[in-house]
């Protein structure tokens, strides 16, 4: 299988639950893990009788996205998309259609690649089938059951232009899509539980010709999933088109385990969604007013506050990059910038919060932050011993570093005691310091670790490096 | 049975209780209904607990509220929880909400007492409640005639003298014309003046609850308890409008009244000449009678019989067998749907169903739903220019007057067409009344209908008055 | 019915298919000439040159009603159920689900 000659054309559909208290159509609870069937009401079981009405928050989260996305957000509407299904309770959905709320927007990869946003529209979520029997999966199984706590939910449908070319870009979009998202506080992002799903539209082609026929694929809820699946589709596609074959178009489904897509539809029923407006609802044509208000109140985004950290660094090499996304992914990078402004060295602040820090749990405060980071940069700590000062100060974040150090022990050695040690060192290992001394570079490393156990991890390391150019020049 | 009036002065006053109202309204009910089949179900326990409760009010010296009392037929397509909601289908047999509509508690908190359920068409698909999966209801002038429908337990429930005050829905002609053919005053306001949370959908865009009362005043009364904003309707209008009830007294002096000739153009001889009669009868009183005609109402029957189905298609798509109602058990679950829906649904129904999906369907949308929503457009342009010269229509409700059962059964087009004047109003969202206007020769009454521009309803209190206290016995 | 209907009996099978309806053989042949008669009907609109109108979804004008994202009470659960056909672990229960939803 070789790609040789083709290039990937990949487009994709992100369902995005958003972070209201209530559904979208109801009052019911927007809860993730609650005990089957009751944040329900009539509206959401789709009752006889019931009603929607439309939730204002998921409506301005909504907004917020189409902003961030650098979307027109316009005079829209809502229609019914009918077709039958079990977790359906209407048996339509209620979607936006023709005249969806933000339209025309784009995203910028980090890579600089800028990948159209054809639409971003709110439509809402079904509820749940567990399979019984078989696998527990649909296929094989006896029988469903069916909980509509999800029914409802307002979720926003992000469609991309068919704007990316591998599956490394569309891991890329996804990733920064998600920070976007989460940045902008519309939902959690959590993948794995399904509050942001993924569908890839992929196709191949020989550049320069027109795009070849496209399939749709599903279940792709991790970002690994998502490339690797491309990755096999854009292959198998290849291959048929190299062994002849015609590429039918269809929806397929990513089995992880086996690593590869397989075609999903039992039977290939045309749909005809037979969309109309939804009678029940009115237009939602929001303010130039409303609009500015949500622009004005939005967050930095990502790229911008990545910007930010590379402008402090003054370096923007990959590693750095990385360590910096990881840093505004992880919503750290107002730390850093508060430890930088108190004195830390933003390179080794940036280092330090992209590794050492929990993100999920008790961050130091910016002060204490910033003086860790300093301490190690003047030597007053070894690298092992910021981390672990770093640690203590999850349990109590606004303690000063310098203590922490000294009740740890980490009080610095003195110059005589280092170079004591350093001289001990040297002369209980004769052979090895020849080499040194001759110009084996890699030793450096063998009489740093020794210098570290004779000390107890006290020393610092670049310290360490001097002392010994001092002797094998001296 | 007295007005709604009587019986909430009499209750109030304590010249009578609830109960002993209630009482009285079972004791009718009993007599007849088995004849009549105005009546689903009866809520014996929860109407005796809702009239007691009034009762422990005027005792407690309180205001039991401006329904105090008053026994109150519910069409069967509005929720109540707890109590059996058929919609007239063998679909929801059995089905009991566990919610309830919007208007029944507002009627429950101004103290009315609602009795039972009323017969219907299935989902309230239907001219004469033939189309009922539970038999259909008689018209107690004529026991051979048909009430009209679909809200024909509701106009029976009333004209027979089991309860004051009913409540019914109208989606193109369903409290109109049943009043017409039973001698009842049936009121249809404009659209989302009445909430229609609770109201088990049709065609959600025409869609309205409206009382059947014996006089124009108890209309208004009901419609003020019933009417006005719902946020859990977002059809429904922001604010109310005028007082119905004040209205009622105000006379037309100085009114310009439409002749609309294509509400009559038509019908039967003598309802022309009762219309004609209404006429005179509203120009004696100060009001000056413009002959008019607006072509445009004619296409109305074609687009709402293109609108509703289509809307009506998707509507009933949740009655597949999964959540409530009735289930034809089979191994997958989409041959099970389609076994509950076939045998669920009625012939009517099933009509619809299919007509709406096809108008909806690829390929179709632009000539069928696409063309049906712009003439609904026309249509409604074309009353708001006659209402640049006017300030209500006048003509008839029906074209005939109740015809017999199995008449019209064999040619659904020959039953759509009884709907041809009621129906401009439901694609245009006006409110329209039908006030009884005398009777046919044969005994079977008239109506005559009266339509006002969007949201000033207030005038149809003002004619429906006048007509009412001008009639000719 | 002399008229030629503007729909053909696959049709009405078809359309009976996507609502979830079973017709037999006479239920398609009345069908096919009832929906045939109403559509020859609604040639009346068919055939009228209505461009610049505006579709009327509904008959008022109004935009944006929104609700507060405030939670409100749910449903007792065993009182839904109860009006279900088929339950099982506080769930609504069905057969074989043949294909996954569109
Ligand atoms: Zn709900």
């Amino acid at each position: 299988m070789s790609m040789a000659g083709y290039e990937t054309i990949i487009g994709l559909e992100v369902h995005c639950e958003l972070k209201t208290e209530t559904k979208l159509f109801c009052g019911c609870r927007n809860a993730f893990g609650d005990e089957p069937n009751t944040n329900v009401c009539p509206v959401c079981v789709g009752l006889p009788g019931s009603l929607p009405v439309l939730n204002q928050k998921a409506v301005e989260f909504a907004i917020r996205i189409g902003l961030a996305l650098n979307c027109e957000v316009k005079w829209s509407n809502f229609h019914r998309k009918n077709y039958f299904y079990p977790d359906m309770p209407k048996d339509f959905q209620i979607s936006q259609y023709d005249l969806p709320l933000n339209e025309h927007g784009t995203i910028e990869l980090p890579d600089g690649t800028v990948v159209g946003i054809t639409r971003a529209h709110m439509e809402e979520d079904t509820g749940k089938s567990t399979h019984l029997g078989g696998s527990g999966r649909i296929h094989g199984a006896d029988a469903s059951l069916i909980d509509y706590n999800r029914s409802g939910v307002p979720l926003v449908e992000i469609v991309s232009e068919p704007d990316m070319r591998s599956g490394v870009q569309a891991r890329a979009y996804v990733a920064e899509l998600r920070a976007i998202l989460v940045a902008v506080g519309a939902t959690d992002g959590r993948m794995e539980e399904g509050s942001m799903r993924v569908d890839a539209n992929v196709s191949v082609r020989k550049p320069g010709d027109p795009f070849g026929t496209r399939c749709e694929i599903k279940n792709l809820n991790s970002l690994r999933s998502l490339q690797r699946a491309i990755e096999y589709e854009a292959l198998r596609q290849v291959d048929c088109i190299e062994a002849g074959e015609r590429i039918v178009q269809e929806t397929r489904h990513w089995d992880e385990a086996a690593g590869r897509t397989g075609s999903m539809r039992s039977k290939e029923e045309a749909n005809d969604y037979r969309y109309f407006p939804e009678p029940d609802l009115v237009p939602l044509a929001p303010s130039a007013a409303w609009i500015e208000e949500i622009r004005s109140a939005l967050p930095a985004l990502p790229k911008a506050r990545r910007q930010v950290l590379v402008g402090l660094i003054g370096n923007d090499d990959q590693a750095t990059l990385d360590l910096i996304a990881t840093v505004v992914d992880r919503d750290l990078d107002a730390l850093v910038v508060e430890a930088a402004s108190a004195g830390a060295p933003a390179q080794l602040a940036v280092t330090r919060a992209a590794n050492e820090l929990n993100a999920e749990g008790v961050l130091p405060s910016a002060k204490s932050f910033a003086t860790t980071c300093q301490m190690e940069a003047s030597g007053a700590l070894s690298a092992t011993q910021a981390k672990a000062v770093l640690a203590a100060l999850s349990e109590t974040p606004d303690a000063d570093p310098k203590a922490i150090a000294a009740s740890l022990g980490f009080e610095q050695l003195s110059e005589d005691t280092l170079s004591t040690t350093v001289d001990e060192v040297i002369s209980a290992n004769g052979d090895e310091w020849a080499r040194f001394a001759g110009g084996d570079d890699k030793l450096a490393q063998f009489f740093i670790g020794k210098v570290m156990a004779a000390t107890k991890g006290k020393a610092n390391g670049k310290a360490v490096i001097s002392l010994l150019n001092e002797r094998r020049s001296g | 049975m007295t007005t709604a009036h009587d019986v909430a002065a009499q209750v109030r006053s304590g010249h009578t209780t609830a109960r002993e109202v209630l009482e009285q309204s079972f004791a009718a009910i009993a007599e007849r209904n088995q004849e009549l089949n105005a009546f689903l179900y009866l809520d014996h326990d929860g109407a005796r607990a809702a009239a007691t409760a009034v009762d422990d009010v005027v005792a407690a010296g309180q205001d039991p509220g401006p329904l105090a009392g008053v026994p109150i037929g519910i069409k069967d397509n509005l929720a109540m929880r707890g109590i059996p909601t058929t919609c007239g289908s063998k679909i929801l047999d059995g089905w009991k909400p566990p919610y309830t509509a919007t208007v029944v508690e507002r009627l429950l908190a101004a103290g009315a007492v609602p009795v039972g359920k009323t017969n219907l068409d299935e989902f309230a698909m239907g001219s004469s409640t033939e189309n009922s999966a539970f038999g259909p209801s008689r018209n107690p002038h004529d026991v051979t005639k048909v009430p009209g429908g679909s809200s024909g337990g509701s106009a029976v429930a009333v004209a027979a003298g089991f309860v004051p005050v009913s409540l019914g829905s109208d989606t193109g002609g369903s409290i109109r014309q049943p009043a017409a053919f039973c001698g009842l005053v049936g009121y249809k306001p404009s659209y989302g003046h009445v909430s229609r949370y609770g109201l088990v959908a049709f065609s959600s865009s025409l869609d309205q609850v409206g009382p059947f009362t014996t006089t124009v005043a108890d209309a208004a009364l009901v419609t003020q308890v019933i009417g006005g904003h719902d946020p859990a309707d977002s059809t429904s209008m922001p604010d109310g409008y005028d007082d119905l009830l004040a209205a009622c007294g105000r006379g037309v002096a100085g009114l310009k009244v439409g002749l609309c000739r294509d509400l009559l153009d038509g019908a039967d001889a003598e309802i022309i000449e009762r219309v004609r009669q209404a006429a005179a009868v509203l120009e004696a009183a100060g009001a000056e009678i413009v002959d008019l005609s607006i072509p445009e109402l004619r296409l109305g029957l074609s687009a709402y019989y293109l609108i509703a189905p289509a809307e009506a298609s998707s509507n009933l798509a949740r009655y597949d067998g999964v959540r409530f109602g009735l289930r034809v058990e089979r191994e997958d679950v989409a041959a099970m749907n389609v076994a509950t829906r076939t045998a669920g649904f009625g012939a009517e129904v099933k009509r619809r169903i299919m007509l709406g999906t096809y108008a909806l369907s690829a390929g179709y949308y632009d000539a069928y739903y696409g063309q049906a929503q712009k003439t609904r457009r026309l249509i409604t342009n074309a009353l708001d220019a006659a209402y640049e010269k006017v300030d209500v229509l006048l003509g008839a409700t029906t074209p005939t007057t109740a015809f017999g059962f199995g008449d019209k059964v064999a040619d659904p087009m020959s039953m759509y067409l009884s709907d041809l004047f009621t129906i401009p109003t439901n694609l245009a969202g006006h409110g329209a009344m039908s006030v009884p206007f005398g009777n046919s020769a044969s005994g079977m009454p008239i109506g005559v209908q009266i339509l006002s521009p969007g949201r000033r309803d207030d005038r149809l209190f003002q004619v429906g008055a006048v007509l009412e206290a001008g009639v000719a016995k | 019915m002399s008229e030629q209907s503007p729909l053909t009996k696959e049709e009405v099978i078809h359309v009976a298919g996507l609502a979830r309806l079973e017709l037999t053989d006479d239920e398609v042949t009345t069908f096919t000439a009832q929906l045939g008669s109403i559509l020859n009907h609604a040639a009346d609109i068919s055939s009228l040159d209505l461009e610049g109108l505006v579709p009327m979804a509904h008959p008022f004008d109004l935009e944006n009603i929104l609700r507060p994202d405030v939670p409100t009470a749910s449903l007792d659960r065993e009182e839904l159920l109860a009006g279900a056909p088929s339950v099982e672990s506080g769930r609504f229960k069905v057969g074989r689900i043949l294909g996954e939803a569109p």
